[in-house]
């Protein structure tokens, strides 16, 4: 089964290491291949961000991501770059404290940069709440791979919080997704 | 890992203990990685030098020590190491050069991959010469490429690039780590015999400084002592032909290359991260009919290879430039080459050589 999964936002949030974290997991801890790619402008931060991830059972030929079916939409700019014209079968969760619109597709606002400030602290654990609530909401990843993930990618100290934030993003991406 | 790390530690792996660069994007990740690991290494040393004629001197001065000398840049860089570059293929300095290809002309695309140093890497010094360019199409390939370069730098006692590009260098993919990679030094300077005195396949034997040899190295035209010899035609002829000849008599043993699909009618000629979506195409069964010659080695050019497609009714050759080893190909066959030149950053995509196939008079 291939998944294309495209990340945005603006620069800063952490939206490249979110995919290369989502990548590591699918490739190293579920044994799926996966390709990780971005748009690499020269955006400084605050500019809008982009990148994306292909998982697949099998070997990954063309690396670019073309159609993608999931979306991880993390800023109102990111989601009028990349969010408007998805296919119908695609499921987007957003971070509905900075994103305003909602999509034609399927999708699951999450409140992530919120959750991340108030229940966590941490404004800057929000991607790693969108990470855990794709578990919650899709199959791409399983949690164990994603947990193992982060943990090879966060600084040393920040373990627990980036793990909180993986859990309590989980849960938000399991509940009530009719909004 | 991404691509560009991958290429450091390919190096690392093959034993490089000396960089020296200057960064530029897209190639910032290899220094950064190095100026990282090598200073933990005994005896090995990173240093971020002024810019990149300084940088492709130090290895030159470097590998001269017996060190196994890499640098890496991109297209503006590149071109600055062009004087440098030539005075390590006349002193048969042996020394490896990472490109990851931006758009150019100039300064132009930073952040964006082309394929359109292809001709500079054969041609871009002045004077009759040759080398050796190899080019990855994966992360994988970024780290075996560059280990090997290393050695056929030594083997061969001259320049060797890796002629990576945008899409490859900033990709992640998992890759596999050797516990060991091949390591090929090389061949000593016998005892007796001049230090420009071809002892193999017109390649001399190498002492390095410091190991008892007096060994006067210049970018003049020399005899076998290494004296400079400047006025006699027949000296210069015969350098100068045994330097190319040291490599393009090598082209087909030295060749690194995958055929797929020998007998069909449409051949694809790639390198680099094309290769990728020709793969897509051809190996997934897009368009019927369709095989691909896969080139990990560019330079040399093994044009024989290209005589096994014996059905071929259309050479196609996708590339991230206007149309560079498209002609090369062109040059050797007798059947139609299509060039598919892209430029302006974007990888081509399986639809564009789709359409080539068609194009070229294959089937929907």
């Amino acid at each position: 089964m291939r998944h294309e999964v495209r990340f945005s936002g603006f620069g800063g949030q952490g939206i490249i290491l979110s995919a290369v974290i989502l990548g590591r997991a699918a490739a190293i801890y579920d044994q799926k291949y996966a390709v990780q790619t971005q748009v690499y402008g020269p955006e400084a931060r605050g500019g809008a961000s982009m990148s994306a991830v292909i998982i697949d059972d099998e070997p990954i030929l063309y690396p670019k991501v073309r159609n993608p079916d999931i979306f991880v939409i993390m800023s109102q700019q990111g989601f009028e770059k990349y969010g408007r014209n998805t296919r119908k079968d695609a499921m987007m969760l957003l971070d509905s404290d900075l994103v305003y619109d909602r999509p034609s597709c399927r999708w699951i606002g999450i409140p992530a940069t919120g959750t991340a400030k108030k229940e966590l602290g941490r404004e800057i654990v929000a991607n790693i709440i969108m990470l855990g609530a794709l578990t919650g909401a899709t199959t791409v990843v399983s949690e164990e791979a994603l947990e193992k993930a982060i943990l090879d990618s966060v600084p040393k100290g920040t373990e627990d919080l980036n793990i909180r934030a993986m859990k309590r993003g989980h849960e938000l991406g399991k509940e009530d997704r009719k909004q | 890992m991404q691509g560009n790390i991958a290429s450091a530690e390919g190096a690392l792996a093959a034993g490089c203990n000396f960089f020296a660069g200057y960064p530029i994007t897209p190639s910032t990740e290899i220094a950064e990685h190095m100026a990282a690991r090598l200073p933990k290494r005994k005896g090995a040393c990173f240093i971020q030098m002024e810019d990149e004629i300084a940088s492709m001197a130090a290895i030159i001065g470097a590998a001269w020590t017996g060190a196994r000398a890499m640098t890496a840049t991109s297209g503006p860089g590149f071109s600055l190491m062009m004087e440098n570059i030539g005075y390590a293929v006349m002193s048969e300095t042996p020394c490896v050069i990472v490109n990851v290809q931006r758009g150019g002309p100039s300064t132009g695309q930073p952040t964006m991959a082309a394929q359109g140093d292809m001709m500079q890497v054969r041609f871009g010094s002045h004077g009759d010469y040759s080398i050796i360019a190899l080019c990855p199409s994966s992360v994988q390939e970024c780290f075996d490429l560059t280990a090997k370069a290393f050695n056929l730098a030594d083997q061969f006692r001259t320049p060797v690039f890796l002629m990576a590009d945008e899409v490859i260098g900033h990709m992640r993919e998992r890759i596999d780590l050797p516990d060991e990679v091949m390591v090929i030094r090389p061949r000593p300077l016998p005892e007796g015999v001049l230090p420009f005195t071809p002892v193999d396949n017109g390649v001399p034997g190498f002492a390095s400084f410091g190991t008892g040899r007096r060994i006067p190295v210049t970018g003049l035209t020399h005899n076998e002592q290494g004296y400079p010899d400047t006025t006699n035609p027949a000296r210069h002829e015969s350098l100068v032909r045994r330097l190319v000849s040291k490599i393009e008599d090598a082209r087909h043993e030295i060749a690194d290359f995958q055929v797929v699909n020998e007998d069909a009618a449409f051949i694809f000629v790639c390198y680099g991260a094309p290769v990728r979506t020709v793969q897509e195409v051809v190996d997934r069964r897009r368009v019927p009919d369709t095989g691909y010659l896969k080139l990990r080695i560019v330079w040399p050019f093994p044009e024989k290879l290209l005589q096994r497609f014996t059905n071929v009714r259309a050479f196609i050759v996708p590339e991230m430039n206007l149309g560079m080893i498209s002609r090369e190909i062109e040059r050797h066959v007798q059947v139609p080459v299509i060039p598919i030149g892209k430029i302006g950053g974007e990888l081509h995509t399986p639809e564009e050589l789709i359409e080539a196939v068609h194009f070229a008079g294959g089937d929907a």
